[in-house]
This record gives structure tokens, C-alpha cells and sequence, in this order.
């Protein structure tokens, strides 16, 4: 490793540590969730240093840009200040000593072991069977054909999120931003085309090389954001359209159900994919995935069941 | 022959390019009011991007490269250009005057009359 | 360079853990979670390396974690501004 290498990582772990430290201590929320937002897309450096190009992509469409986005709207929901009475139930100073204390030991310990801790080697069992599921990049095939039950139950999870959050009332009106911003629709009209181009790239690229449905879909749901930012997307507010709206969430979860289905008929196991028409099958899950991880991230984001 | 130049002149491109992002981040931390911070940072940290991202382009293995280095400054420069005017516009809404300068000056240089 | 990363991840988690049980207030309870997360996804990758090569396994599920962070994220906030939006109606009410 050269010297350049060494400060660049020195330099990305202390901002890291500093940011973390900052979102994590900061008393005043806006500061914190400003700090957590730059400490998302620091990791998502990281994950470019640690080679997991996809999960960089993840990383900063999610983590930097939805996530952002969900935090700075509750910020604006939120009473101001740092509040008070939130937490009705505070901690005795003595059991807090006693619980900071303990992490800090817990967490030296953990520095101490973790260069001992065993690797999990899965690299070679995996690239053994590679060719069994028709597609080229390990990590597509892992997430959708070696361990695709995982991967159906994490669209799931975030099913039942955006069924937690629409059950919760309403969208949240107005919308932000409330005031007229003229650059927005703007820039979203610009990005448009782009926040197409790119999520179709990477759905393509999944099959063979870092992309696929997940950082696809993360980058389109950050684009629908935008536009939901830009108040672009009357139609999912419109009564007519949410039976559809409510088709297009459950897609993916729908289609991977199907194929694990048909799987199951064809040989006599859930979620196993013949290898002849695998790679077609993989490609169709992708694509709906993606499209489904999108308007859910975008479904999130409305804080509320739209229509009402 | 031309590879050492075009590399010599990539790096000297680098170079140029990190003394105006210094230039935008001293500006970040010292200049008084939010507008001024907005036009250090999209100015100089805009520049300082364009000459880093031709720095890396002239550098750069094949044309395809070269081209998403130039994408990759084109989409910040529509990015931050609409950012900062959004920026601008909510403290504007929000009620933040911009600093005005100071009256001894605005003495020497008149408003030039209406016509 | 794993072990240096690994070693950061550590401290992050310590820090989180100990921010998670510091904050009163629940925006920042959902932060340091979040930076828990991140902490322990980044724990997760630098055990993938190795000098074999990358074990695409933990890639997958940091993936999905991702993914599932933000749900849960978005449902704790939503339910936090339910919860202070119906307080303050009790207030109103009062």
C-alpha cells in the first residue's frame, strides 16, 4: 500500500469517526442530521476503497439522499429546539455511568477480537456453482438466486413498512418544500432523463459486473423523491390511481412469489430456478424490484396513505 | 512522448484544480454571510471540479473514460447551480438579508441615476 | 487494510451504542441506529475480505440491510411524528 493510499484511508476513517460522533452528540437536530447526511456519503467512499462498488451506489442514494430527505422532512414536522419531555423516562446517573462504561469496555474488546474473528469463506462454494445460476456476477446471483428467499423477505419488510406508514393517517400536507422554489421543478425536468438512463444501465450491468436491482432501484427512488420534492407526481394523490399505485408496490414482492412458485413446480423446490430460463427469470425479478424498491422509497417518503 | 506530456499536464491540472477547491473551502469557513459562503462554494468548488475532472481525463486510459469524467462535472455543475439557487431563495424566504457593504464605501461609488 | 477498517467499525459501534442510550430525544435515537447500522455493515464487509478473495455473501446481505435501514427508518420517524403531532393536539385540547 503507498503512502498516498495510507493518508487518503487515515483521512476517510478520522472525518468518518468525526462525523459519526458529530450526528451522534450533537444536542441541536438539525446539525445532527446535516452530520449524518455527510457521514453517509463518507461511508459510501469507503465502501469504493473497500472494492463493493454496488453498495457505494446503494449507500449514496439511500443512505445520503432518501434517507436525508425522510430525516430533513421530520425535521420540519417536528416542534423546535431540543425537546423537552420528550423521553418521559429518564435513567437513574448511576445506570447511565454504568452503560457507558460497559459499551466502552465492550467496545475495546471488540477492537481487541475483531482482527481474530473468522472470516465467513464463502468465496469458493460460491464460485463453484456459479455457472448453476445464469448470470455472471456473484453478487446478482447470490441476491437472486442462492439466497433469493432472503432477498424476498427483505421486499417484504419494506412492504410492511409502507404499510405501517400509510396506516398511520393520511399524507402529510403541505408537502414540503412549502414555499415556491423555482429551481426545483427545473432541476428535477433536467435530471429526468437521467434518473431514467442510469437505473436502466445499472439493471443492465447487474448481470455481469457491480449493479443490479438494488442500486438501481435506490437511484430511481432517489429521482422519484426529487420529484415528489418538485411536486411532479400528482397522479399518486389522484383516487383513481391508487388501485394501480397499490399494484405497481406489490409487483416485485408478487413476481418474486411467482417465480419461487414456478420454481417449485418445475423442480420440487421454492425459489429454485431451472438454468435454462434463469437468466431471463432473473432479469424480469430485477425489473420489477427495481421498479417496486423505487415507488416504495417514494411511498415512504409521503409520511402518509395518499388519496385521502 | 505526448503520454508524458498529457500525463505532466494532467497533474498540473490536478493541481490547479486543489488550490481552487482550498480557495472555496478557506472562502466556506471566512466569508460572513450565507450568500457569499454560497458563491465561494459554487464558484471556486465548480472550477476546481472542471479543471480536477480534465486533469483526470487527459490521464485517462480511452475516451469513454474521458467522457464520464466531463459527465461527472457536467451533472455537479447543473447540481450545485440549482442547489445554490434553491439555498438562496429558501433563506431569502426565510428572511435573511444579505450583508450590505459598509456606507463609507457605497459613498465613493453612487448609484448611477434613473433615467 | 481490512483490519484498520474493521477497527473503525468497532469504535463506530461503540459510539453509537453509547449515543443510542445518551439521547433523550427520539430523532436522535433513530440517528445513532442509523449509525449502528452503518457500523455494523461496515464490520460485516471488511470480515469478507480476505486474501482468497471477496466473499460476495455479507456484500449481499449489507445490501439488503441497506435497504431495509431506510424502511425502518422512515416507519420509527413517521411514527415519532404521529406521536408528537397527537401530543400537541392533547395540548391544544387542554
Amino acid at each position: 500500500m503507498t503512502l498516498a493510499q495510507w493518508s487518503f484511508d487515515l483521512l476517510l476513517a478520522g472525518g468518518l469517526l468525526w462525523l459519526g460522533w458529530q450526528a451522534l452528540f450533537e444536542k441541536r437536530r438539525f446539525s445532527a442530521v446535516v452530520h449524518f447526511m455527510a457521514f453517509n456519503l463518507l461511508m459510501a467512499l469507503v465502501w469504493v476503497r473497500l472494492s463493493a462498488p454496488d453498495i457505494a451506489l446503494a449507500e449514496a442514494a439511500i443512505g445520503a439522499g432518501v434517507t436525508g430527505a425522510l430525516l430533513l422532512t421530520a425535521l420540519g414536522r417536528l416542534p423546535s429546539g431540543t425537546s423537552s419531555g420528550a423521553h418521559p423516562h429518564r435513567w437513574h446517573p448511576h445506570w447511565r455511568y454504568l452503560a457507558v462504561i460497559s459499551a466502552c469496555i465492550s467496545t475495546a474488546w471488540l477492537i481487541a477480537v475483531v482482527p481474530q474473528l473468522p472470516s465467513p469463506g464463502l468465496a469458493g462454494e460460491i464460485e463453484a456453482v456459479m455457472p448453476a445460476t445464469g448470470v455472471d456476477h456473484a453478487v446478482t446471483a447470490v441476491l437472486l438466486n442462492i439466497r433469493a428467499l432472503d432477498t424476498l423477505l427483505e421486499v417484504a419488510v419494506m412492504l410492511a413498512a409502507v404499510v405501517l406508514v400509510w396506516s398511520l393517517g393520511p399524507t402529510l400536507r403541505p408537502l414540503p418544500p412549502a414555499t415556491i422554489l423555482p429551481g426545483l421543478p427545473a432541476l428535477s425536468r433536467l435530471l429526468h432523463p437521467l434518473f431514467l438512463l442510469v437505473p436502466t444501465y445499472l439493471l443492465w450491468r447487474g448481470t455481469h459486473a457491480p449493479g443490479g436491482a438494488f442500486p438501481a432501484g435506490a437511484v430511481l427512488g432517489a429521482g422519484g423523491v426529487l420529484m415528489l420534492l418538485a411536486d411532479e407526481v400528482g397522479w399518486m394523490q389522484r383516487q383513481h390511481w391508487q388501485r394501480l399505485l397499490r399494484l405497481l408496490l406489490v409487483s416485485g414482492l408478487a413476481l418474486f412469489v411467482l417465480v419461487g412458485l414456478g420454481g417449485l413446480l418445475m423442480t420440487g423446490t421454492f425459489l429454485s430456478i431451472p438454468l435454462g430460463v434463469a437468466r431471463l427469470l432473473i432479469m424480469a425479478v430485477e425489473i420489477a424490484m427495481a421498479l417496486s424498491i423505487a415507488l416504495m422509497l417514494m411511498a415512504l417518503y409521503l409520511y402518509g396513505e395518499p388519496g385521502q | 512522448m505526448t503520454e508524458t506530456l498529457l500525463n505532466a499536464a494532467g497533474h498540473g491540472l490536478v493541481l490547479v484544480g486543489l488550490l481552487f477547491f482550498l480557495a472555496g473551502s478557506l472562502g466556506l469557513l471566512r466569508f460572513p454571510d450565507i450568500y457569499a459562503r454560497l458563491h465561494a462554494l459554487t464558484k471556486a468548488h465548480n472550477l476546481g471540479l472542471g479543471l480536477l475532472c480534465s486533469g483526470l481525463a487527459l490521464q485517462a486510459s480511452a475516451l469513454s473514460e474521458a467522457a464520464k469524467m466531463m459527465l461527472v462535472w457536467l451533472l455537479v455543475l447543473i447540481a450545485s447551480g440549482i442547489g445554490a439557487t434553491l439555498v438562496a431563495s429558501t433563506a431569502n424566504t426565510c428572511g435573511i438579508v444579505p450583508r450590505q457593504v459598509s456606507r463609507r464605501i457605497r459613498h465613493k461609488r453612487p448609484r448611477e441615476p434613473k433615467e | 487494510m481490512s483490519d484498520y477498517y474493521a477497527t473503525v467499525a468497532a469504535l463506530l459501534c461503540g459510539m453509537a451504542v453509547i449515543g443510542l442510550f445518551r439521547a433523550h430525544d427520539l430523532l436522535h435515537r433513530i440517528l445513532a441506529l442509523n449509525v449502528l447500522a452503518s457500523a455494523v455493515f461496515l464490520l460485516l464487509v471488511t470480515l469478507a475480505r480476505t486474501e482468497s478473495g471477496t466473499d460476495p455473501v455479507p456484500h449481499v446481505m449489507v445490501l439488503t440491510g441497506i435497504v431495509v435501514a431506510v424502511s425502518t427508518t422512515a416507519a420509527a420517524l413517521a411514527l415519532t411524528i404521529r406521536a408528537y403531532e397527537r401530543r400537541r393536539q392533547r395540548e391544544d385540547e387542554r
